[in-house]
């Protein structure tokens, strides 16, 4: 095959024969001989103290393997940022999904009703539900002042644009929890043999984050744990954070039984006790001038971080440095802080921080349009950031970024303004209301600052005597196309075909750590790394004398034979190296946050029903510019999939909370969109022509959640003229507002009825 | 998710499975989906939600598509079951399996099984059917991933190549 041919083209994703054919092997379709199943026996109430614990009648209790805190080998905590969160509460709760008790039996059938009959007494203690109160600090549930972190980002000198500005525009935006809701359940299988250690396998997205939290749990040495991802049927962020718990779960469970231990959750359990998206409040102060131009602004944002530390520090971190958005604040403060409350914790999703303060920003731009009197698109247009311009954080913009040509374009695409123009007039008429709104944003790829340093990413490349190629990463798939992505990569790179490649199954020991599978990070870092570890195969096979400059599938299969029996294997390896130009302050957050940004403009079309209130997205135009997409496909795959769920974000998906607990833990009334709910959503990419690295790719996977809210809440203001904050913006938000409205215009009327 | 009584016996249920006759002995009220995946093996059918709304589970019984989850086995005595193990024939991709494939209809797998079922079933019944048909015949099969467009054109593609045998 010919170089350029592999990248670029959308050749078949590689573990799709499986998937279609219902071959994939998830976790919950392996068995092993004599393997138990494990339950798991959780706090009901949101904060107190354990007091008693009683085992129900009924059951042959000796029959059951009963795991508790005690029976941690190592240190009772699920190690990430911070040691705070147990494993199992010993003593204390401070949430109502803790897990306290673990149990395992041979027959599944019977677990239910054992969790059941269990009883947990307890002394209740004032619990905390929402960031206020935290605030407030009334009670004390984390560390010394309820806040897990706080970070300070300031350029300029806000202070003094206050007293000249023409405008000062204020607003407060929130944004509620959202399920990742991927529709395979978590699980895992552990097995512990005192010759080999611990194993497990299980549904997951980050194996050495499992890896690092058993080895510390169960007291183990790196060599003696072992974590190998099985088939993921979706993650979204998901299963970045929460399988270590559930490894930790197995793990205890097979270490005392001796007997291979599975713990599948259903689908209730999933949702209320794993992670989802940090609920956040953004208030906004923005100085502008008259000729729409903003000075300057302080934004604080705000999350509500559940009972412990878990990610939320890097949530906020993310969510902080993209609360200025793709605009030019020649002055800005964010003030950002992660509280405590007593949920369960939340964690990553999609975006990851980004879509609730990019929520904040894109309404907020539209404000300052209204309060002004220019339009959305104008307001924008005067205050995008451009080539050569400083970041928030003071980065300088090194792209040749167009997004003045990147908005037209939208509005083009979209044909915005007739439509504006239309909906205006018929909107004078009874009936259904329509509205269209923008939004534009950006998202960072990979780590923040100098997070991929730290990682220092190991990739390998080995190629094998019949001259096959595989990947070794620690990076899964669990959907994106990562398999499929890097495989490409590899062949490119290597003037081989698609179909030489493979890529190992992540399995710590067999792959080196090439990092979480996270932050957009896979293609434009990990690609990279792929690319460059593909490379040293071919510049070793070169300097052996055994390959040349050119060479056909036979060459490379004959040269692989001959230095594979001289040498043994051949394997090349990559480690990550921070350009010597993304110089990042941790102390101060200025510098580099990111290596690359996406950049995108999306317009939503909507429908409001004046009998139900009920939202309609009718139409869609996602435009984008993220470098060379690689795979048109999976990319417009991961484009409409994101957008789907972040319109389930903005009009669909709110989580019911009653003292700390998920209400609405079921598919009947966590409402996520189906086939029937989405509108036509039409894909376009842009190319500003930068290159970057791994065949100029950035990442793309979370920037489809950023926009899509933003921009369907200003079009509900467009049809309606009434401003809404807060999402998601359901048919009772939308009645309330229009009937506060309508009240309002009475008492008007009536008053003037007396004059 | 019903739990079977202890105390209840098991019985002989015989059905037909992608073509081939089985007996298992099982719960009368036991799920079909475990039968299924437990006693047959037949793992390609999964478990989304075990109450009837994702309809990952979903499969044909006497041509009618079921979700697997809300099936007493019981009920399955003397049908006809087609699983997804049931569509590919001799290593050959059932033409949904291919046009899935080829469009993306497909990201992290786990919807897969059952939303291709959804559709055979729906090709089976109307050969060419509107975009608006197949968005309302998929719509008890939920997909986190695709946001479904990928899906519809899979679909839409099918039933341009022809009959879905």
């Amino acid at each position: 095959m010919k170089h350029g041919s592999i990248v670029g083209t959308s050749v078949p994703r590689r573990e799709g024969r499986d998937k279609v054919t219902g071959r994939a092997q998830y976790v919950d379709d392996l068995v092993m001989p004599g393997m138990l199943f494990g339950a798991t026996v959780r706090s009901r109430i949101p904060r107190g103290k354990i007091k008693k614990i009683t085992f129900g009648a009924g059951l042959q209790w000796n029959e059951f393997v009963i795991v508790s805190a005690k029976d941690i080998p190592g240190k009772n905590c699920i190690a990430l940022i911070e040691d705070d969160q147990p494993c199992l509460a010993d003593g204390l709760v401070n949430h109502p999904e803790e897990p306290i008790l673990l149990l395992a039996h041979a027959d599944r059938h019977l677990l239910p009703k054992a969790v059941q009959a269990i009883t947990v007494e307890c002394e209740l203690l004032s619990p905390i539900f929402d960031m206020a109160e935290s605030e407030k600090r009334a009670e004390i549930i984390w560390g010394e002042d309820n806040i897990f972190e706080s970070y300070l980002i300031e350029k300029g000198n806000v202070d003094a644009v206050w007293a000249n500005a023409d405008y000062i525009v204020e607003g407060e935006y929130t944004t509620g929890a959202q399920e990742q809701l991927y529709i395979e359940n978590n699980g895992m299988i552990a097995v512990f043999d005192a010759e080999q250690g611990l194993t497990v396998w299980g549904s997951l997205q980050c194996p050495y984050y499992v890896h690092k939290a058993l080895m510390k749990l169960c007291d183990l040495s790196a060599e003696r744990v072992r974590v190998v991802q099985v088939e993921t049927g979706g993650a979204f962020g998901g299963k970045e954070e929460y399988p270590s718990m559930i490894a930790g779960h197995a793990a205890l469970l097979a270490m005392k039984s001796g007997k291979p231990v599975k713990i599948i959750y259903d689908r209730m359990e999933d949702m209320t006790a794993t992670t989802k998206r940090h609920p956040s409040r953004t208030r906004h102060r923005t100085a502008v001038s008259k000729e729409g131009k903003i000075l300057g602004g302080e934004i604080e944002f705000t999350l509500d971080g559940g009972a412990y530390k878990t990610l939320s520090p890097v949530v906020l971190s993310r969510g902080a440095i993209h609360s200025g958005g793709p605009y030019n604040w020649p002055n800005i403060r964010i003030r950002a802080k992660a509280v405590a409350s007593n949920s369960p914790p939340h964690g990553a999703f999609r975006g990851f921080g980004a879509p609730q303060s990019l929520f904040a920003l894109e309404r907020h731009m539209d404000r300052i349009a209204r309060v002004l009197g220019f339009s959305p698109e104008d307001i924008r247009h005067r205050n995008f950031l451009k080539t050569g311009a400083t970041t928030i954080t003071g980065q300088v913009v090194q792209e040749e970024i167009a997004l003045n040509k990147l908005l037209d374009r939208a509005l083009e695409l979209s044909d915005y303004h007739a439509k504006r123009k239309q909906f205006a007039q018929e909107n004078q008429k009874g009936g259904v209301k329509r509205g269209i709104g923008i939004s534009a944003f950006l998202h960072g790829a990979g780590f923040t600052g100098a997070g991929e340093r730290y990682l220092g990413s190991i990739v390998g490349v080995e190629a094998r005597g019949d001259g096959r190629v595989r990947v070794l990463v620690s990076s899964t798939e669990f959907g994106q196309g990562t398999n499929t992505v890097l495989c490409q990569i590899a062949a490119e790179t290597l003037d081989l075909r698609y179909e030489d490649v493979e890529i190992a199954q992540p399995d710590t020991q067999e792959v080196p750590n090439s990092g979480p599978t996270v932050a957009s990070r896979t293609v434009m870092v990990v690609g990279k790394l792929v690319q460059s570890a593909a490379l040293g195969i071919r510049q070793t096979l070169k300097a052996s004398g055994l390959l040349g400059e050119s060479y056909t599938a036979e060459e490379f299969r004959a040269a692989c034979r001959a230095y594979i029996t001289e040498h043994g294997n051949l394997r090349s390896l990559a480690q990550y190296e921070q350009p010597a130009d993304m110089v990042w302050d941790e102390e101060n957050y200025r510098g580099s946050a990111y290596a690359a940004f996406a950049w995108a403009v999306y317009v939503a079309q909507v429908s409001v029903d004046p009998v139900t209130y009920a939202v309609t997205v009718e139409d869609f135009v996602a435009l984008q510019e993220v470098g060379k997409v690689l795979h048109p496909v999976l990319a417009k795959g991961q484009i409409v999939g994101g957008i789907a769920q972040a319109i389930g974000f903005a009009l669909y998906e709110k989580v019911i909370w009653e003292n700390g607990r998920m209400q609405n833990g079921q598919m009947t009334n966590y409402i996520m969109p189906t086939s029937s709910d989405l509108p036509p959503i039409h894909v376009y990419f842009e190319e500003f022509g930068t290159t970057h690295d791994a065949f100029g790719a950035k990442g793309i996977g979370e920037l489809p959640m950023d926009g899509p809210a933003p921009a369907i809440v200003n079009a509900v203001e467009d049809a309606l003229g009434v401003s809404f904050h807060s999402i998601p913006l359901m048919p009772e938000d939308i009645f309330e507002a229009l009937e506060a409205r309508r009240a309002a215009e009475d008492a008007i009327s009536a008053a003037r009825g007396h004059i | 998710m019903s739990e079977p009584a202890q105390s209840e016996a098991k019985s002989q249920i015989s059905f037909t499975v992608n073509g081939r006759p089985v007996t298992v002995s099982a719960y009368s009220m036991e799920r079909l989906i475990d039968v299924l995946r437990h006693e047959l093996g037949l793992t390609g059918t999964k478990e989304g939600c075990g109450e009837g709304e994702c309809g990952s589970c979903s499969v044909l019984m006497d041509g009618t598509l079921v979700n697997s989850c809300l099936v007493p086995a019981l009920q399955a005595n003397g049908a006809q079951i087609i699983t997804i193990e049931g569509l590919a024939s001799e290593g050959r991709l059932q033409t949904l399996q291919q046009t899935f494939l080829d469009c993306g209809g497909t990201q992290c797998g786990i919807c897969t099984p059952g939303m291709i079922l959804a559709a055979f079933h729906l090709l089976s019944k109307k050969r060419q059917p509107t975009l608006e048909e197949i968005r309302e015949g998929l719509s008890g099969n939920l997909c986190r991933c695709t946001g479904y467009a990928q899906i519809l054109e899979a679909v839409a593609e099918a039933s341009r190549q022809g009959p879905t045998t």
